[in-house]
């Protein structure tokens, strides 16, 4: 007498088979989607623009003529709105980060600070664009200036900031510090000369990613309110200023009016997309470089 | 000798003088290493402040908007004219708008995000990880602008070749691409939470005959659920929050619709059409700008809690 039916076995058995392999083909296309749609954007933007991208259009004035509109103001304006995003989430992020991984005790204060900033990083860029026109544009009368984007920007990346850095902190080995402490090193001198260097890259790696994400930013300086057609170029951080993706929002609604628009909006893109590549492959030239293994 | 003793008496008060000054120097520094916390404290309230101001400039002017405009009416309204001869406010069309394309989005970026997690933890080499991973990371870091500008002159065009009846600006086609920005976010967080799930498990099941499908299926994702449910609250809640996209192709028409072909505005996207409009401060415009923003604040706020109440509270240990 047969116990097992080899034959009902091997039927159910190459079903099974056959779905496992049909759906890991599906999970494949579905893992390949993205890419194709990244590929798909890239080259749109690149064919779409590549013909306007000339030294007159970096370096020209903008205007409301197509063919003779350049970018070198908003990408004087981004340059300047980086001028305050830097130190201010440097100094900011890097400070809270210390604080509340090697000061704070731990505790009710601390997990309350630590909740808040992830629950900041949470709210949505617009809303902090709400909180920039009120407090610094309204209420301190700063007008739409360079100063104005630059601290609204710092507030929006801060958290990320904050986070990024408190990570570097952690990963820096107790050893070092304890034999700093050992030499009769006191707690500022070690973290100066010894945990600061050693989680260097580590934080400078995340602050370049997150000032990627402040050029790329759009929706605050929206709400704060950006000429769309500025002619002077900003020489300070007290002038009036626009930046590359707030030229991309204007040309793009405008490219309904004039087609050409959508050109010059896709030729900006491609600027961007350019800094943004640099910027990123320096952030992971330091990761590789000057991370060291303890 | 007096050459010698003149010596030693000058090196004794060399040496008091040194001790002095090295006591007067050790108090500076010990000084100075005390008010460093207290600075710090300082440097990390910015962050405290900063939520202070989001919540009191909020909540000043939504007072306001409220006292001219009933609470009751806001929240029930199905119309939105703020600038016609008999305003009316009511944010419902703004909130269909939103959650017509975070669904939208959702619709897209789940299921795709969530298969791409299962490829990269359970099926893909090493080799395939590394070459995906960072490429899913640079679909992340495009700009959303970039997204909208994508949406508007290519995806807008290219779905009306199917739905003829599609308008030009409509939510549907900022929904899909909203999905396609989020699909490195659900597939990041999700594939940490398969990761984490045990070796072991796996092989226990493996070693019972079943196939990797039926391991992925019934061991894999019910042990990772809870982080794969975050990860979706904390895509939608990024939809939500998501200006530019909306913004750009959906255009700025109120509409109280189930119709995914026409234009829809949403939360965000009421707040730039007002603000570029520049409404004159002390207008009931100008505070219902406030008044949404609140709405749209309090929506995002409650999604991330709940991810992470969610990742915490679930959490199965192993």
């Amino acid at each position: 007498m047969e116990y097992i039916s080899t034959n009902r076995v091997a039927r159910k058995m190459s079903a099974r088979l056959l779905l496992n392999n049909l759906s890991k083909f599906i999970f494949l296309l579905a893992t390949f989607f993205g890419i194709f749609v990244l590929g798909v954007l890239i080259y749109r933007v690149v064919s779409q623009g590549i013909g306007w991208l000339n030294v007159d259009f970096l370096t020209g004035r903008l205007s409301t003529q197509a063919d003779r509109a350049g970018i070198m103001g908003a990408i004087l304006g981004t340059f300047w709105l980086m001028m305050v995003v830097v130190p201010v989430t440097m100094f900011l992020g890097i400070g809270t980060a210390i604080y509340l991984e090697l000061y704070a005790k731990k505790g009710r204060l601390q997990s309350f600070i630590q909740t808040n900033i992830s629950n900041l990083a949470g709210v949505p860029s617009i809303v902090y664009g709400i909180l920039g026109l009120t407090v610094f544009v309204r209420t301190l009368d700063f007008g739409n200036i360079v100063l104005a984007g630059g601290l609204t920007m710092s507030l929006l990346i801060l958290p990320i900031v904050i986070v990024v850095s408190q990570e570097a902190l952690r990963s820096v080995p107790q050893h070092l510090s304890e034999a700093s402490y050992g030499m009769g090193a006191t707690k500022w001198q070690t973290i100066q000369k010894v945990i600061l260097p050693v989680a260097l890259p580590g934080i400078l790696t995340g602050a370049i990613l997150s000032l990627s994400r402040a050029i790329g930013e759009t929706a605050p300086l929206v709400v704060i309110g950006i000429p769309a057609l500025l002619l002077p170029f900003p020489g300070s951080i007290l002038d009036k200023f626009t930046v590359l993706p707030m030229q991309i929002y204007y040309w793009t609604l405008d490219s309904s009016l004039m087609a050409e628009y959508a050109n010059l909006a896709a030729a900006t893109i491609i600027v961007l997309l350019v800094a943004l590549l640099i910027l990123n492959s320096t952030a992971i030239i330091i990761r590789n470089k000057f991370q060291k293994r303890y | 000798m007096p050459v010698n003793s003149d010596l030693t008496k000058n090196k004794a008060v060399n040496i008091r003088d040194l001790i002095q000054q090295n006591k007067e120097k050790k108090s500076n520094r010990e000084k100075f290493e005390k008010s460093i916390p207290a600075l710090l404290f300082l440097i990390a309230s910015v962050s405290i402040l900063t939520t202070i101001g989001i919540v009191s400039t909020l909540l000043m002017e939504t007072v306001e908007f409220f006292k001219r405009v009933p609470i009751v009416d806001f929240f029930t309204g199905t119309v939105l004219k703020p600038l016609s001869q008999t305003p009316s406010f009511g944010v419902l069309p703004l909130i269909m708008g939103t959650v017509t394309s975070s669904l939208i989005a959702m619709a897209v970026a789940a299921p795709i995000g969530l298969m791409t997690a299962i490829y990269l933890s359970e099926y893909a080499s090493e080799k395939v990880r590394k070459t995906v991973k960072p490429l899913l990371e640079v679909l992340a870091g495009v700009p959303t602008i970039v997204y909208g500008f994508f949406a508007f002159t290519f995806v807008t065009p290219l779905l009306k070749t199917f739905i003829p009846t599609l308008e030009a600006t409509n939510i549907l086609s900022p929904g899909i691409v909203m999905g396609v920005m989020i699909i490195p976010m659900i597939a990041s967080l999700s594939e940490d939470a398969m990761s984490s799930v045990p070796n072991s498990m796996r092989e226990g099941a493996l070693g019972l005959g079943a196939t990797k499908l039926e391991v992925t299926g019934r061991v894999v994702i019910p042990a990772a659920l809870s982080g794969i449910i975050a990860s979706f609250v904390l895509g939608i809640s990024r939809a939500i929050g998501e200006t530019m996209i909306v913004t750009i192709a959906s255009g700025s028409t109120k509409n109280f619709t189930f119709d995914i072909t026409q234009s829809m505005q949403t939360m965000t996207a009421y707040i730039v059409e007002v603000t570029g409009g520049d409404a004159p401060a002390g207008s009931t415009i100008y505070y219902s700008l406030y008044a949404v923003a609140m709405t749209l604040f309090l929506f995002t706020l409650l999604m991330n809690i709940m991810a992470r109440k969610i990742s915490r509270k679930f959490r199965e240990e192993y």
